[in-house]
C-alpha cells in the first residue's frame, strides 16, 4: 500500500471555460465567470449573481454528442471526464482495471424540478422521462457508461467535500491495488432546489463573493464538473506522456459541530489538514500553496482561517480561494480546485483570490491578490469543506 | 486479514431492532410499500432531540448507537453510510415548495435536512466523532461500497473500528411514482407470497442497518466478511455464474463449503429467472433462503441480508420463518449473499463464523 499515485490527466468545464486551457487563461487573465443568472430559469434572476457555465443545454449537448434532454449534470460530467481520459492518453486501457469515481450533490434535479412542475403545478402526471435520472447515481451512471467504465462505478455525496472524497478513495483503490486507472472527481449543475436551498440560510452574497475579506458577504453558487485521472505507479511509467503531479497526501475527518455551520476553530477542518500531512509525510512549511475552500462566507472562512493560523503560524503558504473566479460548485469543488491545484504544482502557479480589499483582521496573514508565476511551487494543500461538517483536504506534489 | 462484524443493528418493516424476528412469525403485510417499524423512541433520544429529527435521521441514528452499544464500543474511528436516495422526504418536500410557492417564503428545513450525508453527519454529531465520514449515493451499490470503504480502512490501519451501513426511506409520492416505472407490482400481493406471484414487479421496502466492523477478533463477534464483490452490468445468467465461480477460485471456495446461500430473489418475473438459473445450476445441491418477502425491494436491502447473515452465524440457526429450510444438515459456518438490484448491480458478501 505504499505505492505513489500519479495525475496524468485532467479535464474541466466551469464557468471560467470549457476547458483546461479556457480556464487557465481565465485564472491568469484574473477573469472571473460570475454574473447574473442566464441559463436557469428562476424569479431570483436579476437579484443573485451566479456562475454559470456560459454554454445552454443544447450547446453542452452538440459538444458531448449526447442528447440535449440528459441532466445538465450529465452533460457537465462527460465533458469533463471525457477531456480527462483523452488528455491522459492511456493507450491499453482497455486492459486495465479502471473506475468512475465520481460526486455531486444534485444529481439529475433539474428534471426533477420539471416533473414536480408538471405534476403540482399543472395538475398532469408528469413524464417519466424527467424523473428517470433524478439519483446521484444515475448521473454517474449514465456518464460510465458513456466512457465505457466498468470495473467499479460509484458515487460519494458529502455536499460540498463530495468530490475531493471521490478523489481520496480513487487513490486508495490504487494504492491497494484494487485499480489500474480512475476517473476520480465530481459535478453539480446550478440547479433551482440548490439555488433556493442556499437563499434561505441567507449565506448567499447578492454582489461578488469576497472570500477571506474583512467585509465578506456570502458566497456565488457556482457550477461545473471536473476530473482528474489518477494512475498507479506501473501506468505512469509506461505513459508516454509527462506526469502533472503526485496525489500525496489525503484526510477526511468530521467537524461534527453543526449540519450546516462549522466550529469556530474549525477543528474538522485542522485535522483534515493535519491528516493530509501525515499521510504525505509533509510538514506545514513544506506546503507552498493552499488553494481554499474559501467560499466567501462569514463562518466559513472564519473557522478555515483559525485552522490555518493553528496548524501554519507562523509559516504561511501562499493562499487563495478560486471560488473568487468559479463560485461555489458544491459537490464538484473539489474536483474543480484539484484540477487547479494540479495546475498550480505542474506549472509554478498561485491564483489570485479576486476583489479582497480588507484583509480579515483576526489574522496574521493575507490571501493572495495576484496571479504569482515561476515561484516554486512542491505542494499544494487543497480544502474541500461540507455541510454535515465532512472535511477533506487533499495534497499535491510536484513529480 | 479477518474483519469482523463486531455487532448489527436494524430497523426494518420486520422486528429487527430487538431481534424478534428469529423467535416470532415474520409481520406480513397486504400493501405493496412496506414502511420500518420504529422502536420507543423514547428510551434512546431526549425529546427535544427527537422533536428536531426527520424519520430518516431517527432510523439511522437510532440503528447506529444501538450498534454501538451492543459492541460496548464508545468511540469509533469512521462512519460511512450508503443510501441511494437520501433523505428523500425533506427532498422532495423542499422541491415541491419551490414549485408550489414559486421559488418564494421558503424555510431552510427541509433543505439542511435534505443533503445526502444527513444521516452520516447526525451520527457524527450525536457521537462527538471527528474521524473519518463518508457516504456512497450510488444505486444498488451504495451499501457495498460502504462496505468496501470500511474494509479499506481497516486493512490500511486507519481505523480499528468503523460503523459501516446503509439507510433508506421511502415516501409514498416516489412510491407513486416508482410504480409508474414497473419497480413494483400493480396490485397488492402478501409479501410472505412474494415469490409467487407470477407478475412483473416486486414489493417497496425500506430500512436501515449499521455494523460495527473490526480487524481485532473477539468471543462475541457475530461474523468474519470475508470478501465483497460488485459487478456493474446487465448480465446475463450465464455471464453471472461465470462471474461466481471466479470469485470462488479467487477465494479458495467451493460451493461445498458454503452452508446458506441468501439471495435477493424479488418476485419480479423479469429478474427471478437469473436467480433460479443459478440456484439451479451452481447453488443446487445448497440451501438457499430468499430475503426481500421480509423488507422488501429497495437499493440498499443487501443490508438487510448482511444483517440476517451475520445472526444467522451468530446464533447458528435461521429465524422462524424459514422453518420449512432443511436444517438437519450441518452447522451455519459460511454464507453467501448474492443480490442483484434491477439486474445492473450485481453484489456478493461472503460471510463465515469468527475465527482467528
Amino acid at each position: 500500500m505504499n505505492q505513489k499515485v500519479y495525475i496524468a490527466g485532467m479535464g474541466i468545464i466551469s464557468a471560467i471555460g470549457n476547458n483546461i486551457q479556457e480556464c487557465l487563461a481565465a485564472l491568469e487573465h484574473e477573469d472571473a465567470g460570475i454574473d447574473n443568472i442566464t441559463y436557469l430559469k428562476t424569479i431570483h434572476a436579476n437579484e443573485i449573481p451566479v456562475a454559470e457555465v456560459k454554454l445552454n443545454n443544447e450547446e453542452l449537448a452538440q459538444r458531448a454528442g449526447w442528447s440535449s434532454k440528459i441532466s445538465r449534470t450529465a452533460l457537465l460530467s462527460i465533458i469533463a471526464a471525457k477531456e480527462a481520459l483523452t488528455d491522459a492518453a492511456i493507450e491499453n486501457i482497455g486492459e486495465l482495471k479502471t473506475g468512475f469515481l465520481s460526486a455531486n450533490t444534485v444529481g439529475g434535479i433539474d428534471k426533477s424540478e420539471n416533473f414536480y412542475h408538471s405534476y403540482f403545478k399543472e395538475g398532469r402526471i408528469g413524464d417519466l422521462h424527467d424523473i428517470v435520472n433524478h439519483e446521484c447515481g444515475a448521473i454517474t451512471e449514465l456518464v460510465a457508461d458513456k466512457l465505457n467504465i466498468h470495473s467499479f462505478v460509484t458515487t460519494i455525496s458529502t455536499a460540498c467535500s463530495s468530490s475531493a472524497n471521490s478523489i481520496m478513495l480513487a487513490v486508495r483503490l490504487i494504492k491497494a491495488g484494487m485499480l489500474d486507472v480512475a476517473v476520480a472527481g465530481g459535478v453539480d449543475a446550478l440547479v433551482k432546489f440548490t439555488l433556493n436551498g442556499f437563499n434561505t440560510l441567507l449565506i448567499l452574497d447578492n454582489q461578488y463573493c469576497k472570500p477571506f475579506d474583512e467585509n465578506r458577504n456570502g458566497l456565488n453558487l457556482g457550477e461545473g464538473a471536473a476530473y482528474i485521472v489518477l494512475v498507479s505507479e506501473r501506468v505512469a511509467s509506461a505513459l508516454k506522456k509527462e506526469l502533472y503531479g503526485e496525489l500525496k497526501g489525503y484526510a477526511n475527518a468530521n467537524d461534527a459541530y453543526h449540519q450546516t455551520a462549522s466550529s469556530p476553530d474549525g477543528k474538522g477542518s485542522y485535522l483534515a489538514m493535519q491528516g493530509a500531512l501525515d499521510i504525505a509525510y509533509l510538514k506545514p512549511e513544506d506546503i507552498a500553496y493552499i488553494n481554499l475552500h474559501g467560499t466567501g462566507t462569514f463562518n466559513n472562512d472564519l473557522a478555515e482561517g483559525t485552522a490555518i493560523e493553528k496548524l501554519f503560524h507562523p509559516h504561511y503558504p501562499k493562499m487563495s480561494s478560486t471560488k473568487s473566479f468559479t463560485g461555489h460548485t458544491l459537490g464538484a469543488s473539489g474536483g474543480v480546485e484539484a484540477v487547479f491545484s494540479t495546475l498550480s504544482v505542474k506549472h509554478d502557479l498561485i491564483f489570485p483570490n479576486l476583489r479582497l480589499q480588507t484583509p480579515m483582521k483576526e489574522f496574521p496573514f493575507t490571501v493572495e491578490r495576484k496571479f504569482i508565476k515561476g515561484q516554486y511551487i512542491s505542494n499544494v494543500l487543497s480544502n474541500s469543506f461540507g455541510f454535515g461538517g465532512n472535511c477533506t483536504s487533499l495534497i499535491f506534489s510536484k513529480v | 486479514m479477518k474483519i469482523y462484524i463486531r455487532s448489527a443493528s436494524c430497523i426494518s418493516p420486520q422486528q429487527t431492532f430487538q431481534g424478534q424476528l428469529f423467535v416470532n412469525d415474520p409481520e406480513k403485510y397486504t400493501a405493496n410499500l412496506l414502511k420500518v417499524i420504529e422502536p420507543d423512541y423514547k428510551k434512546i433520544f431526549d425529546a427535544k432531540l427527537l422533536r428536531r429529527m426527520s424519520r430518516i435521521v431517527r432510523v439511522g441514528l437510532a440503528v447506529a448507537t444501538n450498534c454501538l452499544k451492543e459492541a460496548g464500543k464508545e468511540n469509533i474511528d469512521a462512519i460511512i453510510t450508503g443510501t441511494a436516495y437520501g433523505c428523500m422526504e425533506d427532498s422532495e418536500t423542499f422541491l415541491k415548495k419551490i414549485i408550489e410557492q414559486d421559488e418564494q417564503m421558503l424555510s431552510p428545513t427541509s433543505f439542511i435536512q435534505s443533503t445526502h450525508n444527513t444521516v452520516g453527519a447526525q451520527i457524527a454529531l450525536f457521537l462527538k466523532c471527528h474521524n473519518y465520514n463518508n457516504t456512497f449515493v450510488h444505486r444498488g451499490f451504495s451499501f457495498e461500497h460502504a462496505l468496501i470503504d470500511a474494509m479499506l480502512l481497516l486493512k490500511e490501519k486507519r481505523a480499528e473500528n468503523v460503523l459501516a451501513g446503509s439507510a433508506d426511506e421511502m415516501t409514498d409520492f416516489t412510491f407513486s411514482v416508482l410504480k409508474r416505472f414497473g419497480l413494483y407490482k400493480q396490485s397488492a400481493v402478501s409479501n410472505l407470497g412474494l415469490y409467487h406471484s407470477d407478475t412483473k414487479g416486486s414489493i417497496c421496502g425500506e430500512g436501515a442497518a449499521f455494523f460495527l466492523l473490526s480487524g481485532e477478533f473477539a468471543d462475541d463477534a457475530y461474523a468474519q466478511i470475508d470478501a465483497v464483490q460488485t459487478l456493474y452490468k446487465y448480465a446475463s445468467s450465464p455471464e453471472i455464474k461465470k462471474w461466481i465461480e471466479q470469485f470462488f477460485t479467487l477465494h479458495e471456495i467451493t460451493t461445498n463449503d458454503i452452508d446458506l446461500i441468501i439471495t435477493g430473489k424479488n418476485g419480479d418475473t423479469r429478474h427471478d429467472h437469473l436467480f433460479a438459473d443459478i440456484q439451479n445450476d451452481i447453488f443446487k445441491d445448497n440451501r438457499v433462503i430468499n430475503y426481500k418477502h421480509l423488507c422488501g425491494e429497495y437499493p440498499t436491502s443487501s443490508s438487510f441480508a448482511l444483517w440476517l447473515a451475520s445472526n444467522i452465524i451468530r446464533w447458528n440457526k435461521l429465524p422462524k420463518c424459514f422453518a420449512d429450510v432443511e436444517i438437519n444438515k450441518k452447522d451455519f459456518r459460511k454464507v453467501l449473499i448474492y443480490n442483484n438490484y434491477q439486474g445492473k448491480h450485481h453484489t456478493l458478501v461472503l460471510l463465515s463464523s469468527p475465527s482467528k
